[in-house]
């Protein structure tokens, strides 16, 4: 049932979500750390783990990719619900500490890769 | 009208599925009719997204863009954090967990590395603008990380509000610039592979601009780059307000 794979999906959301939240409680911080990197890392081993007791169904997997293709769509609408008139109209040092580090970065991830490589 | 606006607020979030809908079939159709598949639909769409927005935050004043009108109250519920960090951990079905491992260190570094590059960049630009005091420096530099470090920094700290409102600016100029600009960077700087992609998750760290960025450029690519960028705003607002401002203390 395409149920299950939703239910599975809301349950490595909530699980790691809550993880990140303690796990910013913890270090004393206001604010989630990597809830979803532990999401994702759940969901992975809970299709894994079921891929071996022979449980995962299309069915099943169409439950979570409805979500996945969801994607795209929510960024859309999250876009569509930035705050662009204050980044526009927010005065020049903001737009030079906003704008040159990004481009800096850019250029940055080349050599970030090529490290990885050695 | 009174039935009618009731009815629609009632039903927001089925709003914002017709309008988002909508907003990126015009825009597949301009993607491929005027621009001939120069960019992809989806980047269209978001870069139009980014455009109402604008429009949305003169007509209203407000903070949340498009979603501050009235009516379209529910496009804000769909592209709201909750949405966007369920599908985010969805698209993580079509990663495989072994290339994460296997980059798992690359975007460790990256991730450290990001944070202090825009920190100190931040700060140092700044510095030369003239402002001195640490606090404000250390939360301008935070807001070079993300628009949630910046606020949390300099509420942390006790900088001013004219301050904190000028990091979180910086912040969402930050994440706006990554959306419009990994699609058109991509190919010269690398991005085209799940490690390239975990390495800039943690250098940019910016949660809503990294993943609309790779959405726009390879959906594929957007497990890789979410999972090392969802510790960059908790990294930040550990870092920033602690190690960082005693370190900033040090040098002024």
């Amino acid at each position: 049932m395409i149920i299950y794979g939703v239910a599975i999906l809301a349950f490595s959301y909530l699980t790691g979500q809550l993880c990140g939240e303690y796990l910013g409680e913890f270090l004393g911080v206001k604010a989630n750390v990597g809830g979803v990197g532990f999401a994702m890392i759940i969901l992975l081993l809970c299709k894994e783990w079921l891929q071996k007791k022979g449980w995962l169904d299309v069915e099943f997997e169409k439950g979570v990719d409805f979500w996945n293709k969801m994607y795209i769509p929510v960024i859309i609408a999250m876009s569509a619900s930035q705050n662009v008139k204050v980044a526009v109209s927010s005065g020049f040092l903001a737009v030079l500490v906003g704008v040159v580090p990004v481009v800096a970065g850019f250029f940055t991830l080349p050599y970030l890769i090529k490290l990885s490589q050695k | 009208m009174e039935i009618f606006e009731n009815f629609i607020d009632k039903n927001g979030l089925i709003v914002g599925f017709l309008v988002i809908g909508v907003l990126a079939f015009l825009s597949e159709v301009f993607s491929k009719k005027v621009l001939k598949g120069y960019l992809p639909g989806s980047a269209i769409a978001i870069l139009a997204g980014l455009i109402l927005a604008y429009f949305g935050g003169i007509m209203t004043n407000g903070e949340k863009g498009l979603s501050d009108l009235p009516f379209l109250k529910g496009v804000g519920t769909f592209g709201g954090s909750m949405f966007r960090d369920f599908t985010i951990v969805a698209t993580a079905m079509g990663a495989s967990y072994l290339t994460m491992k296997k980059a798992g260190w690359l975007g460790l570094v990256s991730l450290l590395f990001g944070i202090v590059f825009f920190f100190v960049f931040g700060v140092a630009l700044a510095w030369i603008w003239g402002i001195r005091d640490a606090a404000s420096l250390c939360t301008i530099g935070a807001g070079s990380c993300t628009y949630i470090v910046g606020p949390v920094t300099g509420a942390a700290l006790g900088a001013s509000s004219d301050v904190i409102a000028l990091s979180i600016a910086i912040g969402v100029l930050k994440a706006i610039l990554v959306t419009i600009l990994t699609p058109l960077l991509a190919k010269r700087v690398g991005l085209n592979n799940p490690a390239a992609a975990m390495a800039f998750g943690g250098l940019m760290g910016t949660n809503s601009g990294v993943s609309a960025g790779l959405a726009a450029t390879d959906p594929a690519l957007v497990p890789y780059g979410a999972v090392t960028a969802t510790f960059y705003t908790g990294l930040g607002c550990l870092l920033c307000p602690s190690l960082f401002y005693l370190v900033l203390g040090w040098v002024l």
